[in-house]
């Protein structure tokens, strides 16, 4: 660390005023604060004094979302070597085939968003945050597998720039960047983003795993096959068309995008998250009881022309991205509510939404993202009818004492 | 003809009095009918002739308008204008105004129109009317053809109607983009071509 440290150092020079590299100033701030703990700290004034700052946050949240990522990469593997009929593969070949097709997703992702983040940054002469460091992991577990890179780069490029330069970066946005990065996908592109062909990789990943798909491949989501389901009852199967129980959808070996599927690895994280306090519990379990609630009011009253409704109320919960949209989606501090009533509400609603749009909707088999981005745009007004309720309360309980 | 101020009232709302862009005016047709290009032109041209014919008549009869109805003047002129634009559509142009289906009725709730007669229609002689009626409805045209043409080349892949991106791209894993197509991205469009006249306009920002 000490010869990074004398190197830093050595070339801070060139880039403060008058140096050759003044332009890349804040390139170099980014780096060094990204290496090194910032050796000023505020002076004056009524601050908080607390070891967890920005930087911390986000790493947690990243560290957070480690077992789902490292789950997705074996998943897609398991898919895979399904899908090509070859079952017996061992974990290890399908976890190291996972990894080498997620990786070219992750790095657009970071590529592209950190780019703009640092460019913005150098147009503006300010610090670069650490905001993209969540978002970038985020839009790979949240797009299809299959989804083309260029289309990953352009929805990340926009969703950077529109959801959060032009609202002034980290901190300031209104929606959640790496939703508004699968909105854009979805509604650009819907034909990579639903049907048989999004969410298995059939095709081989650096030449490895290459096979032609066996005949009975169908690389239907289980939410996609019950938003098609005809009749009375649901049969939900895999990917070569063995059937699947709700055990299945929540350890997560079932078709879907990389992260959503396994609700252990989700729990894990949020387990993760509860614990350093980096997300707020009562956001995540309104979010987890708002869906119960919708799905069990649905589940009274079953029918074949809704599909959806028959599934029972914890199933609901494993399957699709409602999980993973409960846990990393709707605690995002900076685009939910932040009153505590305001957080119940907000997380309830998205809830029932997230099931709602699931279950009467049609058009869309999963409802979570489009949940969670309406209840961001909510969120500030949740706050004031909050705030000015409390306000209210509080002028009343002081005139009836004088 | 052409003198300082007549100038003024042709060339400023080209750019530094646009209305679409600096008075935020007509924003509804710009979502809705910018989807492709030709209907935008369509529409354009419609706006231009309402305008400058609903001005000029406007001018000629404003002193004997009474102030107490003259919106209802205002709209009975207008109302009178749009029919004949869109009979001459379905006469001459069946296709477009089946795509434009109520928007050109729609014209007469244009904001761009009424303001121009209330703002400047009511106050000046015919010509200088004409001319500010040319000049915002050109100004409000060039908008609304910029944001289809962006939406249809990005959207569909053509101009005009004509496929603009070859197929060599298509074939190589090119998509169009739906996201185009629907309504919202005609406003970022807009949002996006406001930034860059303000950034080159740095006077009319506001604060």
């Amino acid at each position: 660390m000490k010869f990074l440290r004398k190197y830093m150092d050595k070339i801070q020079p060139q880039f403060r005023p008058g140096g050759k590299l003044q332009k890349l100033e804040s390139v170099y701030d980014g780096m060094e604060s990204f290496l090194f703990t910032p050796n000023t700290t505020s002076s004056s004034g009524a601050h908080i004094h607390d070891g967890n700052d920005l930087k911390r946050t986000m790493i947690t949240v990243v560290v957070a979302l480690m077992p789902a990522l490292l789950f997705a990469m074996y998943n897609i593997g398991l898919q895979h070597y399904l899908a090509i009929g070859q079952p017996e593969t061992s974990w290890l070949t399908m976890w190291t085939f996972g990894l080498l097709a997620m990786l070219p997703v992750i790095v657009v992702s970071y590529v592209v968003g950190l780019g703009i983040e640092f460019i913005g940054a150098q147009i503006h002469h300010k610090e670069i945050q650490e905001g993209f460091l969540v978002t970038g992991i985020l839009i790979p577990l949240i797009a299809p597998i299959n989804t083309p890179l260029w289309m990953v780069a352009v929805a990340t490029a926009f969703a950077v720039i529109f959801a959060k330069e032009v609202f002034g970066g980290t901190g300031m946005n209104i929606f959640n960047v790496a939703l508004i990065t699968r909105a854009v996908l979805f509604f650009g592109y819907p034909s990579r983003m639903s049907g048989d062909e999004a969410f298995v990789k059939t095709d081989a990943a650096f030449g490895m795993g290459a096979g032609n798909t066996v005949d009975s491949f169908s690389g239907a989501t289980p939410l996609g096959q019950i938003a098609t389901n005809v009749g009375d009852s649901l049969s939900l199967h895999n990917v070569v068309g063995d059937p699947i129980t709700t055990c299945d959808a929540f350890m997560g070996t079932i078709a879907g995008s990389p992260g959503e599927t396994s609700m252990v690895a989700i729990l894990i994280g949020a387990a993760i998250l509860l614990i350093t306090g980096v997300a707020s519990w009562r956001v995540m379990c309104s979010v987890f009881a708002g869906g119960l609630a919708m799905a069990a009011l649905a589940n009274v009253f079953p029918s074949p022309t809704y599909p959806a409704s028959m599934l029972s109320p914890w199933a609901q919960l494993c399957y699709g991205g409602f999980a993973f949209a409960a846990v990393f989606m709707a605690t995002d501090p900076v685009t939910g509510a932040r009153t505590r009533i305001g957080q119940y509400i907000y997380g309830f609603l998205i809830g029932v939404f997230a099931i709602l749009i699931r279950i009467y909707n049609g058009g869309y088999p999963e409802g979570a993202m489009l949940a969670v981005l309406l209840m961001n745009a909510f969120a500030p007004l949740i706050d004031h009818c909050v705030i000015s309720f409390n306000i209210k309360r509080r002028l009343q309980r002081a005139n009836n004492k004088q | 003809m052409l003198s300082k101020k007549n100038k003024e009232a042709l060339f400023n709302p080209l750019s530094k009095d646009n209305p679409v862009l600096v008075q935020i005016l007509g924003i509804c047709s710009t979502l809705a009918v910018t989807a492709s290009m030709e209907p935008a032109i369509v529409m354009g041209i419609s706006v231009i002739a309402v305008m400058a014919l609903s001005n000029v008549i406007i001018s000629l009869i404003r002193k004997s308008i009474p102030t107490t109805i003259r919106i209802i003047v205002q709209l009975v002129v207008v109302a009178a204008l749009v029919i004949i634009v869109q009979q001459f559509l379905i006469a001459f142009d069946y296709d477009v105004s089946k795509q434009l289906s109520v928007f050109i009725g729609l014209i007469i709730t244009n904001c761009i129109l009424m303001g121009r007669l209330e703002a400047f229609a009511l106050n000046n002689r015919p010509w200088p009317s004409f001319l500010d009626g040319i000049g915002n409805g050109l100004g409000y045209t060039i908008i609304l053809v910029i944001v289809a043409a962006v939406r249809e080349l990005f959207g569909s892949g053509s101009l005009m109607g004509f496929q603009v991106i070859p197929q060599w791209c298509y074939d190589h894993g090119y998509e169009n983009n739906g996201l185009m197509i629907l309504p919202p991205m005609a406003l970022i469009t807009v949002a996006c071509i406001i930034w860059v006249h303000r950034a080159r306009n740095p006077e009319l920002m506001e604060n």
